[in-house]
């Protein structure tokens, strides 16, 4: 497989999956099963995405500059801080724990 | 919503107004998902290609994430991954078909610009017509302002290189933060948030790049069966 194809083949699975919403009628988000299951499915991929972005490093686990970058997004995110502002600090942080040499 | 607005013309003022800072901040953060994207390999074509077919944040980071770990050889987890991220949209389409109305162009133009954004500024309307503004605008400004950004991003990720130098790592990791915050209102998703999180911990040194992120995604589907089971709304 190549980069291309990977990027095309999820490009047109997640375009589709926009559009075949289209073609549901609105009623079955009545039936609470499906909708909360999906919900959670989107909690759950989210959730481990943070980790993985946070302390994966290909298939091992690294503390770096990332996990207290995290921290200081979610102490703003729960002091309601938009959310630009808090991708921004978040960057900074790392940014600055890496220039002092504080973290790698 | 304290004041909702009777008049119309007010109503529809206030969702644009709404529309535009929503749509500038996220446009904006497009930047690091370029930059991140040709720092994961991508060439600055392929990082324009999904911002302009995709078009889904959360899912254009989970692809680049995992191709940045895993190389091409994870390129099926990293389809997995991406598209089952974006089954979240298939949902926002079913809610906000109603508010985009008949027409076959206009339904295959509104699906494309289905996003958590879009959903979540024409659901917060009151007023049907205030609900079409939020949407179209929301949509437009943040795909005009996406792809813009995402060309951007990925030239000077060229021109920098080393983007963790300057965090763009842990804004992604935040990104994704934000993406979840607002959906961690009960207990049920909190506790699928950290037992998904368990999973992906544990799972990172035993499987391939990629394969943690499905199998946390099992959390999420069983959580939710059980309660269905349980027969709780």
């Amino acid at each position: 497989m190549t980069l291309w194809q990977i990027i095309l083949a999820a490009s047109i699975a997640v375009l589709a999956i926009k559009l075949l919403g289209y073609l549901v009628p609105p009623r079955v988000l009545e039936k609470p099963g499906a909708a909360r299951t999906a919900e959670l499915v989107t909690v759950a991929l989210l959730s481990a995405l943070i980790v993985v972005q946070t302390v994966g490093a290909g298939q091992g686990l690294v503390l770096d500059a990332r996990l207290p970058a995290i921290g200081v997004a979610a102490g703003l995110f729960a002091l309601r801080v938009p959310f630009i502002l808090v991708i921004v600090a978040a960057a900074a942080t790392a940014a600055a724990l890496r220039a002092l040499g504080w973290a790698a | 919503m304290v004041d909702v607005p009777f008049n119309e013309t007010a109503a529809r003022k206030e969702a644009l107004k709404a529309s535009v800072a929503v749509g500038l901040a996220v446009a904006a953060y497009g930047v690091s998902f370029g930059a991140l994207a040709v720092a994961s390999g991508l060439t600055v074509w392929q990082a324009c290609v999904l911002s302009l077919v995709m078009f889904s944040g959360g899912s254009q980071f989970a692809l680049i994430g995992v191709i940045a770990a895993g190389g091409v050889a994870a390129g099926p987890a990293a389809i997995a991954g991406a598209t089952l991220l974006g089954l979240r949209n298939g949902l926002y389409a079913i809610r906000v078909s109603p508010i985009v109305g008949p027409g076959f162009a206009k339904r295959v133009v509104a699906g494309h610009l289905t996003i958590d954004e879009s959903t979540a500024v024409a659901t917060a309307q009151a007023v049907p017509s205030a609900q079409r503004v939020g949407f179209w605008a929301t949509g437009i400004i943040i795909y005009v302002g996406w792809n813009l950004m995402t060309l951007v991003g990925a030239l000077l990720g060229n021109l920098l290189g080393d983007v963790s130098a300057f965090g763009l790592d842990a804004a992604a990791a935040a990104a994704f933060l934000g993406l979840v915050w607002p959906r961690l209102q009960s207990l049920q998703p909190v506790a699928v948030a950290v037992g998904a999180a368990v999973v992906a911990v544990v799972l990172i040194p035993l499987v391939p790049p990629g394969v943690p992120v499905l199998g946390a995604a099992l959390v999420g589907v069983v959580a939710g069966l059980a309660a269905a089971r349980r027969g709780r709304p």
